[in-house]
């Protein structure tokens, strides 16, 4: 009973990891610009792919894959943001968030289009195995392990980037008053596009470690939407709050899928962030404050 | 150009505002009353889609344009209004009561949603209504045993006091009078108390509660009466297609329907009618395309990206909507040459941080 349980938020929290890092992307932009990226999934698929025609047409080996495809990504989600978000910057959030969906519908139409890609499902061939790994009882996929593993990583370096690295701390000074960081000497402008490509590349990280669970396929980015649960959970634009709403969502999820009837698994993050939304809007790490006029 | 003196009070809350506007109106209703006998049958099928679209499109506008809430979630609606109509009509009961029930029941869910939007903005309301329209999607294809799950619903023609409207010009004319209906019901509640107050709270929702306004139950009452002629424009829908089933009311339904709003010009009557038959008009235009293309772009994506480009297009280079067009090329016409291109810009907006240091 209690090692089904185990093993249960084990793969919870595996599949909450992607959720985790999806969030993780909605967060950094978010903070930075005040922009909700609906195409954040998308952007993931997008990786996913690249990662793919690395992989497997070019047969590179699977850590030069992800390196090669979060490069990519990161100069894509640059471009977005100098192209089609900078125009738009300043208008209502209703606005912005519609035009990331456009993003998204775009994303989702073009890579159909390229010849190699199409609407086909692709696997991404992984060096971990398919076997399990037995503690005391619990049996753990080492797959589930690796995506916790380099979830871990990431997270990690992230830290460090953003405490230790120059352009980390800049971020920050950034995400929290735009104009004071300008008074500072920071250029807010190019800072933001480097969010934007930081953010691409998360997702790309997500989407290469989602792909032996769900595949490659066009419509993989759908996954973002149980991201917005998340972010929404942790407190939108809190970082630390983006991974533990993840994680959450992911156990939820594997939990209801598990005890509760058929059905529940789809909309258990729904219903938490409804929740959320109604208790506690801010989330568990968000800040509440007054609004001036 | 027209100049309109106004003389008395009542010219600012007429319905017309000259005899030029009841001439072309008139005309435009005219047209579309002998329009059954002039176009062939699937053109009078796309205007079908256009009226019921219309419907949907005005409701959503009072939400997003005129009170400035965010709805990710629509689509439920029309489902709620579409599988009303249909649960209704298999028990037999009449159209003319049916019809209304399906209004009230969107309704009151609209109002039950409409109550976490008194607490959330922005991009907080619009993940709730995505998560409500994901719960009601999912109730709708477990609950089996009432609305038959993944295998639909099926219906049948409308009879209406024992007058049958099978063939299309009938149904033609029922969605041609319920539009014409919702549209002059609009056009009654912005005028009013009622619609003033909501267009206060889209503006500012403090300055419109310091000038009494009761954002709760202003809030509500918008998402109520926008849930409601959705849930209208579902029972036509469902008359429509004759066969309803959960995958046809998804998340993607509903950011379709947002685009009508967006694609017509936010803030306009006109906008939810032109975007309705924008958006119905783009597919077709977009099939007549793939001839001309090579085979690999015009494949399934083409519609995705089309649809993408040109919500993109429209909310950089023309945010104003396509009504907002309609009155640049009418202005540019009037005051011909004296147009300016800075005419109708925007004000310039400075990002308004909903964060609050």
């Amino acid at each position: 009973m209690l090692n089904q349980l185990l093993q249960l938020t084990v793969a919870g929290v595996a599949q909450g990891c992607v959720y985790a890092l999806v969030a993780l992307g909605f967060v950094l932009i978010y903070k930075a610009t005040e922009t909700v990226n609906f195409a954040q999934g998308d952007l993931m698929m997008l990786g996913a792919f690249f990662a793919l025609t690395a992989s497997v047409t070019l047969g590179w080996p699977y850590w030069l894959t992800i390196l090669f495809a979060v490069a990519v990504m990161a100069v894509v989600g640059m471009l977005l943001e100098k192209i089609v978000l900078r125009p738009v910057l300043g208008q209502p959030a209703f606005t912005v968030v519609m035009i990331t969906i456009g993003v998204g519908y775009v994303l989702r139409g073009v890579v159909t289009m390229i010849p190699g890609w199409g609407s086909d499902t692709y696997t991404l061939p992984t060096p971990f195995s398919e076997g399990v790994v037995k503690v005391g009882g619990i049996i753990f996929a080492v797959q589930q392990l690796a995506v916790i593993g380099m979830t871990t990583a990431l997270c990690l370096v992230l830290y460090v980037f953003f405490r230790y690295a120059k352009l980390g701390v800049a971020m920050q000074a950034t995400s929290q008053n735009q104009l004071a960081a300008a008074y500072m000497g920071i250029p807010v402008r190019r800072v933001n596009m480097l969010v934007w490509g930081l953010s691409a590349g998360v997702a790309t990280f997500a989407g290469i470690l989602l792909a032996p669970v769900t595949f490659v396929h066009s419509n993989m980015g759908f996954i973002g939407l149980k991201a917005f649960p998340a972010a929404v959970v942790g407190g939108f634009g809190s970082v630390p709050g983006a991974i533990v709403g993840g994680l959450i969502i992911g156990i939820v999820e594997a939990l209801s899928g598990f005890y509760l009837p058929e059905g529940f698994k789809d909309v258990a993050a729904y219903v938490v962030v409804l929740v959320v939304l109604l208790i506690k809007p801010s989330g568990i790490f968000g800040e509440t404050a007054r609004k001036k006029v | 150009m027209r100049f309109v003196f106004k003389t008395n009070y009542d010219q600012d809350i007429r319905l017309f505002k000259h005899s030029g506007q009841v001439f072309w109106y008139g005309l435009l209703i005219a047209a579309l009353l002998v329009a059954p006998s002039l176009v062939d049958e699937y053109v009078m099928s796309q205007l079908h889609f256009i009226l019921i679209y219309s419907i949907v499109g005005l409701g959503l506008m009072l939400l997003v344009g005129f009170t400035g809430q965010i709805s990710l979630g629509h689509a439920a609606f029309l489902a709620i209004g579409a599988y009303t109509e249909a649960l209704l009509q298999a028990r037999g009961v009449p159209f003319v009561i049916s019809l209304p029930c399906a209004a009230l029941f969107s309704a009151m869910l609209g109002f039950i949603l409409g109550l976490p939007a008194l607490r959330l903005k922005g991009i907080y309301l619009a993940i709730a209504t995505l998560a409500f329209n994901v719960i009601v999607e999912e109730v709708i294809t477990r609950w089996e045993s009432l609305t038959g799950g993944n295998t639909g619903q099926h219906l049948k023609p409308i009879v209406i006091f024992g007058y049958s409207l099978a063939s299309d010009a009938a149904f033609y004319y029922l969605c041609l009078a319920l539009t014409i209906l919702s549209i002059l019901a609009m056009m009654n509640l912005l005028r009013s108390p009622t619609g003033r107050a909501f267009v206060a709270i889209r503006d500012s929702e403090i300055s419109a509660s310091c000038m009494g306004v009761n954002l709760a139950k202003y809030k509500t009452l918008s998402f109520a009466i926008s849930a409601a002629l959705t849930g209208i424009g579902g029972a036509l829908y469902a008359h429509k297609v004759t066969f309803i089933s959960p995958e046809q009311f998804t998340l993607l339904q509903s950011i379709e329907l947002v685009t009508i709003v967006i694609l017509g010009g936010v803030g306009s009557l006109h906008g939810a009618v032109l975007g309705a038959a924008f958006l119905i008009v783009l597919p077709q235009l977009i099939s007549i395309a793939k001839d001309y293309l090579p085979g690999n772009v015009a494949g399934s994506g083409l519609q995705a990206v089309v649809f993408g480009v040109v919500l993109i297009g429209f909310i950089v280079f023309e945010p104003l909507g396509l009504y907002g067009r309609w009155l640049k090329v009418r202005t540019w016409f009037e005051l011909f040459p004296f147009y300016r291109k800075g005419m109708f810009r925007r004000q310039k907006s400075y990002m308004k941080s909903e964060r609050l240091r």
